[in-house]
């Protein structure tokens, strides 16, 4: 019974947390970006929500997690704690298909499959991205470091605009 | 099931004195710290504006990775210091850093050959590091590595564009390898605190890492039309940064990045 029912919250919980998106790319929820890895509820109903940062330094990740306590609140479930990890690392391959289509369709091409590569691996070797407005795959990488830590500068050769890509970590 | 009990299920912390712990860990942290601050003094400076964001984000990905690395020191030691006591109240002498790190930044070549020499290292270490037996410092490692991978591919990737670029560049940056190269017998030079890690378990043999290191380092030098100077690192060994010995840069950058902090103790922004 009690496990049933602690499931049973669970589930909706997992649900509030789905409404929760991410500040920087307000397309995609919390748990779409990989960032909520967990959701645990005791016996006396404490919730715990452990998360990982997708950067070490992604000054998000704060208010990312004001974001989860107070959509839980709201969702009358008080007190959340907020938990973090760091294994496993965040990796953009846990972001799903339909996310990334998500990504592209708000314009930032969204991330290849990610590579681990050499210790030090000049000049980037993977395929270059697909441009999000125009689809050509007439691009170029202009700057792996753009307007947050999570992207990269593009530019593409055949509609002539830079656009963005979410780095594949 | 009858017989004796089970042991505990908990993994017995490490067996190590917890100040070398807490020593190791402030060397990788401070690190990180000084060189983040060091790197950010380029945030409205950059030569061209994708320089300026590239090395506004290295800074920030550097400085989260000494939030975590202090923090998990500040937990080792036990004594209530969190990753901001430690960045913002110890004093100079305190500070576990390589003098690598704390130089000032010099112009862009100066910047991008201490980013590469470190960034190598950084690479080197880090992946050392995910094999340690100690699960959080792995963890934090294996994530840092991401992050130190496609920084040494920023920092070398100009090392080729400035070496093997106009005669002004290759004058610079030779320049700037000539003048760091002292400052790296430092990172290989272990000492009684690097060798209580290593016998834990916690850390990897320093001195072995080195041929590695030097291999990737004279890889993209040589490529970049640079040369190594001859002579060899000096071996800072007892009286180098990881001891508390700094140039006299270091307290003076801890000066402007303590200041606030200081003079506003518990403040919140």
């Amino acid at each position: 019974m009690v496990a049933q029912a602690v499931r049973a919250t669970r589930e909706a919980l997992l649900s509030v947390l789905d409404q929760v998106m991410d500040p920087e790319v307000p397309v995609l929820s919390v748990r779409e970006l990989g960032i909520v890895r967990d959701v645990e509820v005791d016996p006396a109903g404490n919730v715990t929500v452990t998360v990982t940062p997708t950067y070490s330094g992604c000054p998000a990740i704060r208010v990312i997690e004001q974001d989860i306590v107070a959509a839980l609140e709201q969702a009358g479930y008080p007190g959340a704690r907020v938990r973090t990890t760091y294994a496993p690392a965040w990796t953009t391959d846990w972001i799903a298909p339909e996310a990334k289509a998500k990504l592209k369709a708000y314009g930032i091409a969204p991330p290849g499959r990610a590579e681990s590569g050499e210790l030090v691996q000049l000049f980037r070797r993977r395929a270059t991205a697909q441009c999000p407005y125009c689809d050509s795959y007439e691009t170029e990488l202009r700057s792996e470091f753009g307007s947050t830590a999570c992207k990269s500068v593009c530019w593409c050769r055949a509609c002539r605009q830079p656009f963005e890509e979410f780095k594949a970590i | 099931m009858s017989g004796p009990a089970a042991p505990p299920s908990v993994v017995p912390a490490p067996a190590v004195p917890t100040n070398a712990l807490v020593e190791y860990l402030l060397r990788l942290g401070d690190d990180r710290l000084v060189l983040g601050h060091r790197v950010s003094e380029w945030c409205g400076h950059g030569p061209i504006l994708e320089e300026d964001i590239a090395l506004s984000n290295v800074s920030l990905d550097l400085l989260g990775q000494a939030t975590m690395l202090l923090r998990l020191a500040g937990d080792a030691e036990g004594r209530g210091r969190d990753e901001d006591a430690l960045a913002y109240f110890r004093e100079v002498v305190e500070f576990r850093n390589c003098q690598l790190v704390e130089l000032p930044k010099g112009d862009f070549a100066f910047t991008i050959a201490r980013q590469f020499l470190f960034d190598v290292y950084a690479v080197v270490m880090l992946d050392a590091l995910t094999g340690s037996i100690h699960g959080e410092l792995a963890a934090i490692a294996a994530k840092s590595l991401k992050e130190a991978k496609y920084h040494v591919r920023h920092s070398g990737e100009w090392m080729l564009r400035l070496g093997d670029g106009t005669d002004e560049s290759h004058r610079r940056v030779q320049k700037a390898i000539d003048d760091l190269w002292r400052f790296t017998g430092e990172l290989f030079a272990p000492d009684d605190v690097d060798r209580a890690m290593q016998a834990a378990g916690i850390g990897p043999d320093l001195a072995a890492l080195r041929p590695t290191w030097e291999s990737l380092v004279r890889d993209v030098v040589s490529r970049a039309t640079l040369t190594i100077p001859n002579d060899l690192p000096r071996v800072a060994s007892t009286r180098g940064g990881r001891t508390g010995s700094h140039t006299e840069y270091l307290g003076h950058m801890l000066a402007e990045m303590q200041i606030i902090a200081r003079s506003h103790p518990g403040a919140s922004w």
